[in-house]
Parts: C-alpha cells; structure tokens; sequence
C-alpha cells in the first residue's frame, strides 16, 4: 500500500495533467459539437503547436509563456483556413469523407514532422521547468500550476465568448440547428471555419503549457489524442463541461494506474477505459446526445 | 375474414410528448386499411411500431397470433411484415435491379432466383424499363414505387405504405392506384397512411382516423367523410357545424 | 457481368502478376513485389469491411497483427510446423474480428465512433505485445531461419512471390464470390441504408459481423505472410499504425467496394512512395522518413476530394466520358 502523501500527489498530480488533457479535449469536442465531425487530426496539430512552442525557443529563445498568445493566433488562422480551403471543399459535406479528410491531415502533419525533425525527442530547457511552489505544506510543480490557471483562464474565456458574443451565438445556433441557422443568414462555412480555429487554438495554448515540462517528437500527439477522444466520449460528445471534467478524471486514472500498474500498462487502462465507454455509452457520462 | 394485425392499447412517448395514446386496432386479412389523420397525429410513429422500429412503452402488437411486440425489424420482416419509407431510402448507389434484389433475397438464397424475382417485381409496378438506372437517378415517382418494389419483393403478408402517393402529380396517380389494388387482390394485406384523399377513397375498405395520437373515428371511407369529429380534427374546432349550417343554408 | 467474365478476370490477373519473376531476377524488384502482395491482401480484407459493407476501420493492425505473431508464437513457442500454424493464426485473427465486431456492432457504433473503437483495439494489442513475454515484449520475436519449403521459408524469392500471390487470388476470388451473393449484396445494403436494410429483413448486426471476421481472416493472412517473409516481428510492426493506414488507404485510393480496387491502390501507393523516396534521396544524399507518408496523405484527400469512389471510379467516368464525346 502506497503511503497518503504519495497518493495525494498522485491525486494533484493527475488534476495537474489532466487540466491539460482537458484543454485538449475541449478544441476536440466543440469540433464535434459544431462540426458533428470527429478530428483525427487533432493529436497532430497538437505535435505541430509543440513543436512550434520548441523551434521558437531553439532558433530564438523565445519564452514557452511568451510564445503561448501569437502562437494561439497564428493556429486560430491556420484551423480557419484548413477547414475553409482544404476539409469544407474536399468533404463535399460527407461525414464518411471529413472522416478520411481529418486522417489524411493527421497522416501529413505526422511524418511532415518526421521528415523534418527525425524521430529524436526533443525538449527545450527552461530555469522555472523544476520550481515549485508550496502550497499548504505540499509542494507543487510551478509550471504545472500555471497551466491549471491558463486552463480555467481559456475555458472561461471561450464559455464568455460563446455565451456572449455574436458570433458565440451563431456557433451555437449551428450547433443545435444547422440547417435553421443558414435559414437566418448564419454563414454556415465561416461558423464551422472559425469553430475548427478555435480548436486549434486550444492545441496551441496547450502546446505552451506542456512544452516546459514535456518532450516531443512527431508521434506525441497521438498519445494525447486517444487521451482526448477518451475524454470527450466520456465527457459525452460535444459537451464542454463534459469535457473538462473527463480531463480531470482520465488525468488522475492515468496518474493512478501510472503509479500502481507502471507506465505503459497504465496506458492501456485508459483505452480500456475509452473501449467501455464507447461500448457501453456512446452518448457520454453528462448524456450530450450523440 | 381473419384478422392480420391487432394494434392493442399502444402508447409511445418522445420526452414529455405522447405521440401514440393508447391506440387499438384490428386490420382484416387481404383488405386495404387506410390510417389517416392531420400531420402530427403520430401515424408514421405508430408505422414504426408496427414494423419495429420503435418500441411502444406499452402495448402490443399481434401479427398473425404471434406476438411480435419485442422482436426486432428484420425478424418481423421474416414473419412477412414490410413497409415503405415515408422519405424515401433508396440504396442510392445500386442500380433499381439491386435495390429490389435486396428485397427479393429474403424469399431467394440462390442469386439467379433473386434477380429472376426483382425482375418480376418490378414488371409489377412499372420498373422494368428502368431496371438498370442507378437508383439515384430516378424521378420522386420513380422512387416511391422503388420503395413498394422493394418491400414487395420481400413477399410480405402485410404492407405498410406510408405516404407512397405523396407528391405524384394526376397522372402518376392513376398508373398506381391499380397496382396497389392489384397487389391486394394477390393476397397482400395492406395498411397505408396517406394524406391524398381522393386515394384512400377509391382504395381503401376500411379506415381509422387518428389525431393527436389517439384513435378517433373508424369505419368505411364514406362514413368517416361524413363524421363530424373527423372534419373537426381536420378543419379546427366548430368547423363541423360551420360547414353544417353553411350547407343547410345553400339548401 | 458473367459468371466466366466475373472469375475469370481475377485468374487472368493472377496469371499476368504470376509470369512477372519469369521476366526478371532482380531481388529489389522482387522483394519489392512481395511486400506489395501482402498490402494488397491486407486491403483486400479492409475492403471487404469497408469498401462493401461501409464500415471504415482504422485498426486493422489489430488482425494483421494477431495473424503474424500467431504464426510466430505457435511455431517458436508451441512448436508447430509452419503450414499447421497458418490455418490457426488465421483464424485467431478471424476471431479477434468477431470479438471486436460483437461488442461494436451490439453497442450500434458506427462512422467515426466505430473507426475509434477499431483503432483503440489496435492500440491495446499493441501495447500488450509490446510488454507481454509470449511476443517477447519490445525485444520482439525471431522466426528460427529454415529455409525449407516444409517450414514456409524458400531459398528462391520467387516462390514466395508465388505463394503470396496465391493469398491475394484467393482473397480476390471470395471477395468475387460474395459479391455474386446473398451476403455480399446485405452487406451492401447495409452501407447504403441501413434503415431500409433492416426493413427488408436484414439482419444488419450479423452480416456486419460476418462482414468483420472474415475481413480479419483476410488480414490475418497477410500478417502470416509478412511473419513468414522477414521472419521477425515487434509490437509496432505487428501492430503499429502503418498498416492500417495502408489497409485503409489502398482500397480508398484504387477504388474502395471494387474487386480489384485494393490491388490497384496498393500498387500506386507503394510504387509511388518508392519513387519519391528515391527522388528525395537522390535530393538529400540520404533517407529522409516520412516522405512517402506524407504522400500517401495528399493522395487521400486529394481523392477523396476529386476521385469519390478511387482510381477505378476516375477511369469508368473517363471511359463513359470518351463513349459519350465519340457518340
């Protein structure tokens, strides 16, 4: 039996990773619930978003932190102008086909990435990667803290931005009622355009937050993304509450099972996990209808 | 004259709404039943209760003595219930041939015997030219009577035609009123929602009225064009009196 | 099409890639053609689940894989003779479908939740090959060399070229036969509507599974030709990605719900990918990885987008095209 101070760090820690995985799992499930489609290629614009956040810092020694708002920009632009130029005219609006699309995204990015970088891990070396901050007698990784208050920062943020602004309003509206939103005049490719961009914002806000703490190489992504599909099933799809919950639940099951099972057996909890739910839930623990 | 299918005391709910209220009725063997009713009066929910699609959360239905409430679509389509698909479902990349073929393999194993059947089938109902066109390619007229080639093919002993006549312009119309009577006179028991009345009229023998999901009036076609709450449920409350006094008033 | 037409031109095929060695000797090349032979059964497999009957797999790798350390572990571990373990490791593939078929298509996943579902499978034998002592873990397992047509090793390339050739007419003639019959033209149905299947008396759940096993029997057999090929396996050969990138990409590109779709596709596919590996060598003086990946993804989407139903699509709307400029 483990002793309660490491299981509590296992517990804070899990909170910590899965904030992160939460974050991720957010872009992926406000893709599905505006879209309707699952992106395959999200675990892959999430190893581009790092390996950005890394070549910043290698070539100019840009801050991870400092990086995290242009970069945030820059993936929004891309997201838009992948969904508008490549998956909205290639798809010709079958989900079979965005399916195929989203794979064959993810394929490119991948071994892009390959080409270029080689299959060597890579991390970037910053003072604070080891700081700590005590927080009631226990002491706690300090860029793991700052990614938890980035996160609820961004989700919040997103929440205000779609409850509250125009066009918040007609992401929603396409969300529920496609067909209904066009008829009012939404623009129906913008709306999906801009919500992918939104989710490839979320990738490289966490992008910033992982890389001081966390390697890279062309096939991180995936790890993350069977993470984040995990997450967004169990958080029922296309729910963002759901989402952030699941974060926190898949981070502390994998933390825990890290620390009872040992690494890669821990992995295989997780897509048993994923498995069960799938099979037995397919419209999530919060019941978003599928 | 047996009776094919018994409705018993069928309830479906969507949520909050009651789309089915206790519904009961009986169809006769080899008649053409006609389920009519204002939109919404819950007729194609109550088809797909009967073809199994839906599970009523109480109720029965009996098809040829057997209780065939819990069993799923395509067992029942094995036991000879088939039915029509209100919107159209063409296999949309498989040629009229395939599409019937389909159907015909339920009665067919051997392939010779299936495409041997689809072509007889679609003789029937006026497919035979266009045997070969992709499904896909066909007119709405065209599809609809897809949709009755490939049920039929199925050899059914019941057949549930929902809206099948709908958006076919007169003459369309007059090519397939006699098919469908011709089907009957084989033996086919048919149960049709439809919304063109002058159809039901000339086709069916009987007919249930059906209006904010529950049954209201049944009886021939004359009796229920005369029946005062038929019109109401149609025409909106009083609307019965209304044309009541307005045609003592002519007299 | 006729029955002699239907059969025939999958012997004609089968004669026309069995007199290639006859025409050379050179062992890249012939390599070359065997590892092609083995994609091409793999996405003959894919195919079958997907290209008929709809149901896009992303895991493939979790048949493949089974069919390749079946044959391993029952030869290295159990001892039995090469011929004896083919049959077996094909069936433990066959089985691995039906089990993830079962509970998928019980559960009523479809589209991309069953793509998920098959590429989570995947993963989990993956990871489980990789740590497991039977597979012999991320050490992997060596198939002892004998070379002796007895134990399915040759001393001559070309007759496991003809052996692997073989598979893929074998594989080619039942996916021929079920189109010619009653399951296969369900299992159409059931990609095309579902709804409309079901009310026609199909039973959509048990020709979806049928569909599986044997889709994985399939692939499990180009698992057992890659083991009896290079004789070594680890979990991420086994069951890593790429071949059911492969598996899926083939048939998509050639012509997905075709014959001979998956055939084609695998031999663009690969030929390409060699070449532009050349080529970008030639450029850098060395092998740069990923490149021909990189390709494979741009030839997706790009078909996706312009060629819906893949090469052999493209080609009969030409050829219709041509009929119908000339006429």
């Amino acid at each position: 039996m483990q002793s309660p101070e490491i299981l509590l760090a296992a517990l804070l820690n899990g909170v910590m990773t899965g904030a992160i995985y939460a974050l991720i799992a957010v872009g992926l499930t406000l893709v599905y619930g505006v879209l309707h489609i699952i992106n395959f290629a999200h675990g892959a614009i999430l190893t581009a978003a790092m390996f950005a956040v890394y070549v910043l810092h290698a070539a100019w020694g840009v801050d991870p932190y400092l990086a995290l708002l242009p970069l945030t920009v820059c993936f929004f632009v891309l997201g838009y102008a992948v969904q508008r130029l490549i998956i909205g005219p290639a798809s010709h609006g079958d989900d079979g086909n965005i399916l195929l699309i989203t794979l064959g995204l993810a394929i490119i990015i991948e071994n892009a990435l390959l080409a270029v970088f080689r299959s060597d891990t890579r991390s970037i070396d910053v003072a604070y990667a080891f700081s700590v901050v005590e927080v009631g007698g226990l002491f706690l990784s300090l860029p793991r803290v700052l990614a938890v208050a980035v996160v609820l920062a961004v989700v919040v943020l997103l929440w205000l931005f779609l409850a509250r602004s125009r066009t918040g309003a007609a992401i929603r509206a396409v969300a529920k009622e496609k067909m209904g939103a066009e008829l009012c005049g939404i623009d129906v490719a913008r709306i999906y355009a801009v919500t992918f961009g939104l989710g490839a914002a979320c990738l490289a806000v966490a992008a910033s937050l992982l890389m001081p703490t966390y390697l890279v190489n062309p096939r991180v992504g995936n790890a993350f993304v069977l993470v984040a599909f995990t997450i967004v099933v169990l958080g029922g799809m296309g729910s963002i509450p759901g989402a952030l919950l699941g974060g926190l639940v898949i981070g502390v099951v994998e933390s825990f099972s890290g620390l009872f099972m040992g690494e890669s057996l821990g992995q295989i909890g997780i897509f048993l996990i994923f498995i069960l739910v799938l099979l037995v839930r397919p419209t999530g623990l919060f019941g978003a209808k599928a | 004259m047996g009776t094919l299918l018994t409705v018993e005391n069928v309830t479906v709910r969507f949520g909050g709404l009651v789309a089915v209220d206790r519904a009961s009725f009986t169809v006769a063997e080899s008649t053409i039943t006609g389920l009519i009713g204002p939109n919404g009066a819950g007729k194609t929910t109550l088809f797909a209760v009967v073809s199994g699609f839906l599970a009523p959360q109480q109720g029965r239905i009996v098809f040829a003595g057997a209780d065939v409430t819990r069993e799923p679509v395509h067992v029942r389509a094995r036991r000879g219930i088939a039915r029509t698909f209100q919107i159209v479902q063409p296999f949309a990349g498989l040629s009229v041939r395939e599409n019937i073929a389909v159907g015909a393999y339920l009665r067919h194993r051997d392939r010779a015997d299936a495409l041997a059947e689809a072509d007889r089938v679609a003789c029937r109902v006026g497919l035979d030219r266009l045997l070969h066109l992709p499904a896909a390619a066909l007119t709405v007229a065209g599809r609809k009577r897809l949709e009755l080639a490939r049920a039929l093919a199925t050899r059914p002993r019941l057949l549930l035609l929902d809206e099948v006549l709908a958006g076919l312009n007169p003459s369309e119309l007059r090519d397939v009123l006699p098919i469908i009577r011709a089907i009957r006179d084989e033996g086919v028991t048919i149960l049709m929602v439809e919304h063109v009345m002058q159809a039901v009229m000339s086709l069916c023998e009987h007919v249930h009225v059906l209006a904010q999901g529950r049954l209201l009036a049944q009886g021939t076609p004359a009796e229920i064009a005369r029946d005062p709450r038929v019109i109401e449920a149609y025409l909106g409350h009083g609307a019965a009196q209304r044309l009541g006094s307005g045609a003592s008033g002519h007299a | 099409m006729s029955k002699a037409s239907a059969y025939g031109s999958v012997l004609a095929l089968g004669a026309a890639l069995g007199a290639l060695p006859l025409a050379t000797e050179s062992n890249v090349l012939l390599n070359f053609l065997i590892f092609l032979l083995i994609v091409a059964v793999a996405a003959t497999g894919w195919n079958l689940l997907g290209g008929y009957g709809g149901q896009f797999s992303f895991g493939h790798a979790a048949f493949f894989g089974t069919g390749a350390y079946g044959m391993a572990i029952l030869q290295e571990r159990a001892g039995l003779n090469a011929w004896a373990a083919l049959p077996i490791a094909i069936a433990l593939g066959a089985a691995v479908g039906r089990v993830i078929g079962v509970l998928a298509f019980r559960a009523r996943l479809r589209g991309s939740y069953f793509a998920l579902v098959t590429l989570a499978f995947a993963e989990v034998l993956r990871i489980l090959a990789n740590v497991l002592p039977m597979t012999g873990g991320a050490a992997g397992i060596l198939i002892r060399l004998r070379i002796d047509p007895w134990h399915f090793q040759f001393a001559d390339r070309r007759v496991f070229y003809w052996v692997a050739l073989g598979f893929l007419v074998g594989a080619l003639l039942l996916v021929r036969a079920m189109e010619r019959c009653r399951f296969g033209a369900w299992l159409v149905a059931v990609r095309e509507n579902e709804d409309a299947a079901c009310a026609l008396g199909v039973d959509t759940v048990a020709v979806k599974v049928a569909a599986i096993t044997l889709s994985a029997a399939i692939t499990a057999a180009a698992g057992c030709l890659y083991a009896q090929k290079f004789l070594y396996l680890d979990a991420a050969i086994a069951y890593g990605p790429w071949i059911s990138v492969e598996a899926l990409l083939a048939p998509v590109i050639g012509g997905a719900g075709t014959v001979f779709g998956p055939v084609l596709g695998a031999l663009v596919l690969l030929g390409l990918g060699e070449l532009t590996k050349a080529w970008i060598g030639t450029l850098t003086g060395g092998a740069v990885p990923g490149v021909d990946l990189v390709l494979f993804g741009v030839l997706l989407i790009l078909c996706v987008a312009f060629a819906p139903r893949g090469i052999l699509g493209l080609l009969s709307r030409l050829r219709f095209g041509l009929r119908w400029a000339r006429s």
